[in-house]
């Protein structure tokens, strides 16, 4: 029997230190084609994370009747049957954005990152848990993808959020941010290349953050434990009143 | 990155890391004099921003990995990458696109890797090939040589072109800008000319183009002099200007009027330059003789291909590049043989 997970392991698990994108490197064909723009990644982002959190819930409802030797075909038909699913609502309600997405969006079905949670995690855990576990991980996938669009949409043509209106409707035109006129695209950060670059980059600030958060337990240690000897006086002081007022 | 690329026999080294570079350094004046002769001041402007810039980056990243920053700076390495950067690109560049070509090729392209000796591209032509595929206009507006220049620039001219953008009165950039030989030739190739037409035209020089033909012979007079001085060996240079002109006579016998002479593809464009400073680069190329003569063949070859059926100004770089992504493949597959054992491995 697997240990269980508290829920707030699960978010930080999905959102950070276990990151699908930066950190398993898992679904990477998704992340270095689409993410050429800001909105793009969340499109997609956001497709994968639905698949994500059905497929996980389905996966754990049927977990005791799967036998094992046919889990991952199983696997598969539950997230491709999800994907479609995606893809046709997408073409019904977003059809604009299933045109730029294209052919990324029944390839979420390839998707390792999905498979590698329904095998991982989904297949061993009871519901509630695997759908916190698809809910966090596909929002770190999807926050993943919007940085890395973000930045290569910002150094690459200069603008932020362009083509908003695919995924918000007619209001959000107005909502692109742009380096201004003058800016000169670093065409290469659109191109694969830049994606890769982009990418890497993201690990080494991830990397970094990390890097810095682990030296600084000890200031943090340190701090608590003047707290304790804080408190420890004030109630020493406080003790030491009520004598005196006793 | 580390690659398992140093095979036997072990000789002896002749240089130092900095006296390689300074050598190389020294052999690029000849070529840098003529280009200087030919381009005017912008050449030089170029290699001094791109050397401040590369030195700056290799400080910083010393900086940032608690080293000691006299020994890296001091080996010269990232000086010839700047060298090698910004005579590869047009002398009229923006000044910020050269700096940031060669920040790329330092921080980028070696730094990341680990520095002098780990780095798997040749960082001066990864930082072109960026700054090319990046900012394609200004990366193919070259001017043409002085001899045949209508409106010569001066300095003061060149400083404000590279540092504000601002024109001298009353030019516009076409008439300062002119295509490379090169380009000439596609072009007009494809307006249905034959080449001894074109040849006839003003660019034209007795080897390949005006003035382009003389740089790259006194970078050819450069490369000899590092053949001589053995800081370099003649596998990768000659297996690379063999296979290139070899593949060009061979078409252009075929259909003279289609595909351009031998002499035109040595002497036009970075093929000297390429053969004795880019592709010889000691990191990035093979190490094993066989190796060499493949790596060299494999760059002219690619080169020619390139430049006949592709779609950019020149070849040199991305020839160099995919080589480059091939060198410890090649290297595995040409160990020399043991002595005492058969080329199998086996006794």
């Amino acid at each position: 029997m697997t240990m269980t997970p508290s829920y707030s392991k699960l978010v930080k698990d999905g959102l950070w230190s276990n990151n699908q994108a930066l950190v398993a490197l898992l679904g990477l064909c998704p992340l270095l084609a689409v993410t050429n723009t800001a909105i793009n990644g969340l499109g997609l982002g956001l497709a994968t994370t639905v698949v994500l959190i059905l497929s996980n819930a389905s996966v754990s409802l049927i977990r005791n009747w799967v036998r094992p030797e046919v889990r991952l075909p199983i696997f598969v038909l539950v997230i491709a049957s999800f994907v479609t699913a995606v893809e046709l609502s997408m073409y019904a309600w977003f059809y604009d954005l299933y045109k730029v997405l294209g052919i990324f969006i029944p390839l979420i079905v390839t998707n390792c990152a999905i498979i590698g949670r329904a095998e991982a995690f989904a297949s061993k855990q009871n519901l509630r848990l695997a759908v916190v576990d698809g809910v966090a991980m596909g929002i770190g996938f999807t926050l993943a993808l919007v940085a890395l669009g973000a930045m290569r949409e910002l150094i690459g043509s200069g603008t932020l959020f362009a083509q908003a209106h695919l995924m918000f409707g007619e209001t959000a035109r107005g909502w692109t941010l742009s380096l201004g006129e003058g800016y000169q695209g670093l065409l290469l950060a659109i191109l694969p290349p830049g994606a890769f670059i982009g990418l890497g980059l993201l690990i080494v600030i991830k990397n970094l953050i990390d890097e810095r958060l682990a030296s600084r337990p000890a200031a943090q240690t340190r701090s608590a434990a003047e707290e304790v000897v804080t408190t420890e006086e004030k109630e020493l002081e406080t003790a030491g009143r009520k004598e005196a007022q006793a | 990155m580390q690659f398992p690329t140093r095979t036997s026999p072990y000789t002896a080294r002749l240089y130092r890391v900095n006296q390689t570079m300074g050598w190389v350094l020294l052999a690029l004046l000849p070529g840098i004099g003529a280009m200087w002769f030919y381009f005017g001041w912008g050449v030089v402007i170029n290699i001094a921003l791109a050397s401040a810039t590369v030195l700056a980056c290799e400080a910083w990243v010393m900086h940032l990995r608690k080293r000691p920053v006299g020994p890296v700076l001091g080996d010269l390495s990232a000086l010839v990458t700047a060298v090698l950067l910004a005579i590869s690109v047009p002398p009229l560049l923006p000044w910020w696109m050269t700096v940031l070509g060669s920040a790329f090729a330092i921080l980028l392209v070696k730094q990341v890797y680990g520095g002098l000796g780990y780095n798997a591209f040749n960082p001066a032509m990864a930082g072109y090939v960026f700054l090319l595929i990046s900012y394609p206009v200004e990366m193919t507006a070259w001017i043409p040589p002085s001899v045949i220049q209508e409106n010569p620039l001066t300095l003061l001219d060149t400083l404000r072109i590279i540092f504000f953008g601002t024109l001298p009165a009353g030019l516009s950039w076409d008439a300062i800008t002119m295509a490379t030989p090169q380009d000439l030739v596609r072009s007009e190739l494809e307006l249905k000319q034959t080449f001894s037409e074109i040849q006839q035209g003003p660019l034209w020089g007795g080897l390949g183009g005006r003035g382009w033909e003389w740089v790259g012979l006194w970078f050819l007079l450069g490369g000899l002099l590092l053949l001589y001085k053995r800081v370099i060996r003649w596998y990768i240079p000659l297996s690379m200007l063999g296979s290139l002109f070899l593949l060009a006579t061979l078409f252009h016998l075929i259909d003279p009027d289609l595909y351009p002479s031998g002499t035109f593809h040595l002497f036009t464009g970075a093929t000297i330059l390429g053969a004795f400073f880019i592709a010889t680069d000691p990191v990035t190329a093979c190490t094993t003789k066989r190796g060499q003569l493949l790596f060299g063949a494999s760059i002219g070859m690619l080169i020619y291909v390139i430049r006949t059926w592709g779609g950019y100004p020149d070849a040199v770089a991305f020839a160099v590049l995919l080589l480059n992504m091939a060198a410890p493949t090649i290297d595995h597959y040409t160990q020399p043989r043991v002595f005492g054992h058969q080329r199998k491995g086996e006794l």
